[in-house]
């Protein structure tokens, strides 16, 4: 049976200075594997100027900051990162190594598990630790992997039994960010870079980027629409709905893919998870990876004119009919009770 | 002159369009009844090879790893446009992870060699890893620009590319060789030219032509093969030991992530409140909801 140093580890992303949401929501959660694992909580923060996010994990509960703070790491670039971090990854052999599954996360973690020989699960919806009985072997403490899989209809538990890294990437708002009533004292060790020309053979010419405007996760109220509404016109009828009742527009996976709303607004496994007061479905058959994305909204009102669909499963309020005349009979009725 | 890319292609399951009989009573899903297609992303991603090469020449080879049948999207490539088709299939690599697929990607990508580029689809609709591509990129040691959108200039060894990021765009130039993964609205796939799907449905691998020569004794399968890559409808197929792979690495023993549980998505009762699609129905919720503050 393979050792493993019990220790988990999450790679901080950076935000306008400032560490990402979904590393924060890591931290929360890598926090709690720690203390089931007996472990250490441990951040790694690759960039230049940083050391103030290294201080912000400190709320969050880690013990360690690993920091590699250099002029040429201003920017994430993968060569010089995932070199940087794999080989962290392979001295220090962490049993735990956690990644938001952002653009950055994506491009990132393949590229250490793939160095390590490692296993990788991608858009977790859930993690723990179990002792696990597989194919007659016991083992201990081992990362239970949850993650719907094959269009929905099971969800899979992974494990990475044999090898003593196991390294998951999460979606954004999966986990709750929760930090300490007050922050611990940890400690920030330096790591030494040293650049190498192999670093730039990709150079960065230009970057945009835009204030990101939707905030989906800080909402109270979100009015979604999904692929039974059937057209872009139909779409309309979730923005007025959401600009009566001061909602955000959301849209499950079909209704990205079918171009009725932009991907930076899907609620589901692959979009943000949200846990609104108010959560409206439209037209959304409830599949489990958008259920996943909102289930735990404190009220659900769920529209669709197929009583069968599995949304009414989860909704505390169904109404069974067409979208196209409820949602007016709604709008309406709301603009004359608020009078 | 002109650039060779190796494209990625992937059969996936259309996990889009689950039927009800598609799942069985047991809530799991029958694999073998699922429609097979075209990963949608790979195949934007075979669209950007050929216009590199529409516009500097070169070639083009389209591999994937599966199973026999994996073959049909091979043929589907060809029928777009690729030069070279390349079947990587062996019973051992069943029940590969993403490292194990690397792995054997990364060999047969050596094998083949001489490469500018390799293009994948940024992820696959059976699994939607994003793995893959920067999984084989490391195996291979080179360079890697994920989610990309489009190629906006080519001069000798280096490209161009624009690419997606949190919030925005990114311009990189990168050296060759280097692995692009395509988002799939960067291009707008060809379609299929008569003439070549004329000549390339009869297109062939190894393991096809083995199955026309069992039972008939006048076939044998060296001519057979040597008679496909003469008329160049022969698709080229590599198994475990001709690749040279350590069996240890493919298929499930070279998969650290094993699947311990699998549970069909059974859902609780029912217990919604029901609101009729009236006036006073949606009226009265209106009120709840108000009385219960969550509107104001």
């Amino acid at each position: 049976m393979i050792k493993r140093n019990n220790d988990v580890w999450v790679f901080i992303e950076q935000r306008n200075d400032r560490p990402a949401d979904v590393s924060l929501e890591l931290l929360s959660k890598g926090r709690k594997l720690a203390i089931e694992l007996n472990s250490q909580l441990k951040a790694v923060v690759i960039g230049y100027n940083v050391e103030n996010i290294a201080v912000e994990t400190f709320n969050y509960g880690v013990s360690e900051v690993l920091i590699t703070d250099h002029p040429e790491l201003i920017h994430y670039k993968t060569l010089p990162y995932s070199k940087i971090l794999s080989e962290l990854v392979e001295k220090f052999r962490p049993g735990v190594v956690l990644f938001g599954a952002t653009i950055i996360g994506r491009d990132l973690a393949p590229r250490v598990a793939s160095y390590n020989k490692c296993g990788l699960t991608a858009d977790c919806t859930d993690l723990q630790i179990a002792d696990v009985k597989y194919l007659r072997n016991e083992y201990k403490n081992l990362l239970l992997q949850i993650r719907p899989a094959f269009g929905g209809n099971i969800i899979a538990t992974i494990i990475t039994p044999d090898v003593d890294i196991q390294i998951a990437t999460v979606r954004e708002g999966v986990m709750r960010l929760e930090p300490l009533v007050s922050s611990v004292k940890g400690k920030i060790t330096n790591i030494a870079y040293h650049p190498s020309e192999l670093d730039n053979i990709v150079k960065i010419i230009e970057q945009h980027r835009e204030e990101n405007r939707v905030n989906l996760k800080g909402s109270p109220i979100i009015v979604a629409g999904g692929y039974g509404l059937g057209n872009k016109a139909n779409f309309k009828l979730i923005q007025e709905l959401a600009d009566t009742i001061g909602g955000e527009v959301a849209g499950s996976r079909a209704a990205v893919d079918a171009g009725f709303v932009t991907p930076d607004r899907q609620v589901g496994q692959t979009g943000v998870t949200v846990r609104p007061k108010l959560y409206i479905a439209v037209g959304i058959s409830g599949a489990i990876q958008h259920r996943a994305g909102m289930q735990e909204s404190n009220k659900i009102i769920a529209i669709n004119n197929d009583p069968e669909a599995p949304i009414f499963g989860i909704a505390h309020y169904g109404i069974v009919g067409d979208a196209a005349q409820i949602i007016p009979t709604f709008i309406n009725l709301f603009k004359q009770k608020l009078r | 002159m002109g650039y060779h890319s190796i494209v990625l292609v992937k059969q996936v399951p259309d996990t889009a369009n689950i039927s009800g009989q598609v799942m069985k009573e047991d809530g799991t899903v029958n694999r073998a009844l699922l429609p097979a297609i075209f990963n949608h992303e790979d195949r934007v991603a075979l669209e950007i090879a050929l216009q590199i090469q529409d516009n500097f020449g070169g070639t083009v080879s389209a591999i994937t790893m599966g199973p026999p049948r994996a073959s049909d999207v091979l043929r589907e490539c060809l029928f777009m446009g690729a030069d070279n088709a390349y079947l990587i299939s062996d019973r051992k690599f069943a029940g590969a992870d993403t490292l194990a697929t690397s792995y054997v990607l990364s060999e047969a990508i050596k094998k083949i060699g001489n490469y500018d580029f390799i293009f994948a689809g940024r992820q696959a609709i059976d699994g939607d890893t994003a793995q893959v591509g920067p999984q084989t990129a490391e195996k291979l040691g080179i360079p890697q620009i994920t989610y990309a959108q489009e190629i906006i200039s080519l001069k000798e060894n280096h490209a161009v590319i624009k690419k997606k990021i949190e919030g925005g765009y990114e311009i990189l130039e990168t050296a060759l060789p280097c692995l692009i993964t395509v988002l799939k609205d960067a291009v707008f796939p060809r379609p299929y030219k008569a003439k070549r799907v004329m000549t390339y449905k009869n297109a062939k691998t190894l393991i096809e032509l083995e199955k026309l020569t069992e039972g008939n004794s006048l076939l044998y399968i060296d001519q057979l093969k040597y008679e496909y890559i003469s008329k160049h409808i022969y698709i080229n197929t590599l198994t475990m030991d001709d690749l040279k792979l350590d069996s240890e690495r493919c298929g499930v023993a070279g998969s650290p992530t094993k699947v311990h549980k699998i549970e069909s998505v059974v859902l609780k009762g029912n217990k919604h409140e029901n609101i009729e699609p009236t006036k006073q129905g949606i009226g009265n919720l209106i009120d709840k909801l108000m009385e219960d503050h969550i509107f104001g």
